[in-house]
């Protein structure tokens, strides 16, 4: 689509663009080449000069079993923030587009953990979990079990996983609920007649009507769980115990400025580029889709 | 079936549970909230020995003037300063810049237009998380480290405002265009008269969506700012729990928490509309 009246000149458009273009340049376009040209090179312990390796840092990074090992953490710790921040949310959005009256004090309510910081949520929830002051895990101890996210992987895990989903739970609900909204009333109200129950309906015509809306959000979760998360793992578990929690995006972070290894933290940088360019284009795909309906 | 509840089914007990149901999953979603609340207005100690209370004390006042004025670095007050710098700067920079280069790209036609278009696009493909290591030596190279602008430049560098303008300016009618054309007006007369007038929703809610994006920044001010008088509240928080054994002073964090989250929420809170209309449009 392009407008057919237009205005004539070439260099007030230029100036109008201008700044957007430097920042972009600058900030932007210059550190993308820098991260692929320094993920050709290997600099010297000293920092004073550099050795090409081509493709050296990649193949060493595939071989790599801390790196391998990054990339099942972020998988399954994307899919567990995406279905543990979806299901709730459609939950709770069924719920409340059945409340149709008081259906606005509960979005209201709900929409509150969206404004709160992911690192922020990771001190909340660091804090009801702390091994010496926490109070769901001196609970849980008085229970017996014996919680502990600082050497136990798997509740490292969970707990990185519960409080990156919180937040997320909100967003999420907000779009479940415009979508359940604008299912038509009288579709749902001809299969009433017809004798389904809620959930028969629920099943056979509400959800395949909010699917668009399922998938959209399945990409942004992911996409989330991939960049947004640096706060939360950063606070509550700082990548451990031994790696549990070093998603992708932590682990640039921690190579290349606690590290200091520049040439594998540009390699990993490039890899991730990859990833969210794939990303971008399955979202993309897919939002065409979602402007038809 | 009730009268006047519709062809649908509501009876009573199932819209009892279904209120139930809500219910929880709000106190489930507020607890840790009330729980970071009541840590604030309770001291050291009730703290230290669990469980903790779960009813607020009485020490509301004393934790937080002690987390304003005197904080455990800094003053909570100048990082929540810092965080409102950051976060309209962010806010306003963006929209600024997106308004006027959709402006050009929409109303204009010009040489290296489509290479440009392409170019902001690219920016849509790459978070700052992924790009830490280089733009960080750029903006040390500028002496930018523990600036505002370093703060902020590096993340309005972006193209999703950008989309939402051009989209929206599309949709403006030709002839407004045509008639300020043919009554001589120069370009940034219709831009001023015209554009900004009609984009005024628009920009709110953008600017919910990027002043709720900015404030929420925590590994860039994380790398940047290493004086602490330049942490912003939600990076420096993490850097008020003391490193090796030391106990952390809870309520003080705490209370520093609560503070970092009134801002974003009031702004979600109270324009609630427009956040939600501002969420949907620069998804799509």
């Amino acid at each position: 689509m392009e407008k057919r009246v237009i205005f004539r000149g070439w260099w007030l458009p230029i100036c109008l663009v201008a700044p957007q273009l430097i920042i972009s340049i600058i900030f932007f376009f210059y550190p993308a080449g820098q991260a692929v040209w320094q993920s050709l090179f290997i600099p010297d312990p000293f920092g004073l000069s550099s050795q090409y390796v081509g493709l050296g840092n990649f193949e060493y990074l595939l071989g790599d079993k801390y790196y391998r090992a990054s990339f099942l953490t972020t998988a399954v710790f994307s899919l567990l923030v995406t279905v543990c921040s979806m299901i709730p949310a459609l939950f709770l959005a069924v719920c409340a587009d059945r409340l149709i009256k008081s259906s606005g004090i509960y979005s209201t309510l709900l929409i509150w953990p969206y404004a709160v910081a992911p690192a922020i949520a990771g001190v909340l929830w660091m804090f009801m979990f702390n091994t010496r002051v926490g109070i769901v895990s001196w609970y849980l101890g008085q229970l017996g079990y014996d919680w502990n996210h600082v050497l136990n992987d798997g509740e490292a895990m969970g707990l990185v996983v519960v409080a990156s989903a919180w937040g997320r739970i909100s967003y999420n609900f907000l779009f479940f609920f415009a979508a359940l909204q604008s299912v038509p009333k009288s579709v749902i109200e001809a299969s009433a007649i017809d004798g389904a129950h809620f959930w028969r309906r629920f099943f056979d015509i509400v959800l395949p009507l909010i699917t668009p809306t399922a998938f959209f959000l399945l990409v942004v979760n992911v996409v989330y769980a991939f960049f947004e998360t640096f706060g939360v793992i950063h606070t509550i578990t700082a990548g451990g115990p031994q790696q549990a929690t070093t998603i992708l995006v932590y682990k640039v972070f921690s190579d290349g400025f606690v590290g200091q290894d520049l040439g594998s933290s540009s390699a990993q940088s490039v890899i991730l580029l990859v990833v969210v360019g794939l990303l971008t284009v399955i979202q993309f795909k897919y939002v065409e889709k979602r402007v038809h309906y | 079936m009730a009268a006047g509840n519709g062809m649908v089914q509501r009876t009573g007990s199932h819209l009892w549970l279904t209120h139930l149901f809500v219910i929880v999953g709000v106190l489930i979603i507020f607890f840790p909230i009330w729980l970071a609340f009541v840590a604030s207005t309770v001291t050291q100690p009730e703290i230290v020995s669990p469980p903790m209370p779960i009813l607020p004390g009485d020490q509301f006042i004393q934790n937080y003037k002690a987390a304003l004025f005197a904080g455990v670095n800094v003053p909570v007050s100048k990082m929540l300063f810092n965080s409102l710098i950051m976060a309209v700067g962010i806010a306003i920079g963006k929209i600024i810049i997106s308004l006027l280069s959709a402006f050009a790209i929409v109303y204009f036609r010009f040489p290296g237009r489509q290479a440009f278009f392409w170019l902001i696009f690219l920016t849509l493909m790459l978070p700052v998380e992924v790009r830490i290591v280089p733009t960080f030596e750029v903006v040390a190279r500028f002496g930018l480290l523990n600036s505002y602008a370093g703060l902020i430049l590096p993340l309005i560098a972006s193209a999703t405002a950008t989309f939402l303008f051009r989209q929206f300016f599309m949709t403006i009618p030709d002839e407004l265009a045509e008639a300020a054309r043919v009554d001589g007006a120069k370009p940034m007369r219709f831009f001023i008269d015209i554009v900004l007038p009609m984009s005024r929703t628009n920009i709110a809610a953008l600017f919910v969506i990027l002043f709720i994006y900015g404030w929420n920044q925590y590994l860039w001010p994380l790398l940047i700012t290493t004086d602490p008088e330049m942490n912003t509240i939600v990076m420096g928080i993490k850097q008020m729990f003391p490193s090796g054994d030391d106990v952390a002073e809870w309520p003080v964090i705490m209370a520093t928490s609560i503070l970092a989250m009134i801002p974003p929420v009031i702004v979600v809170i109270s324009m609630q509309k427009l956040f939600v209309r501002g969420l949907m449009d620069s998804e799509k």
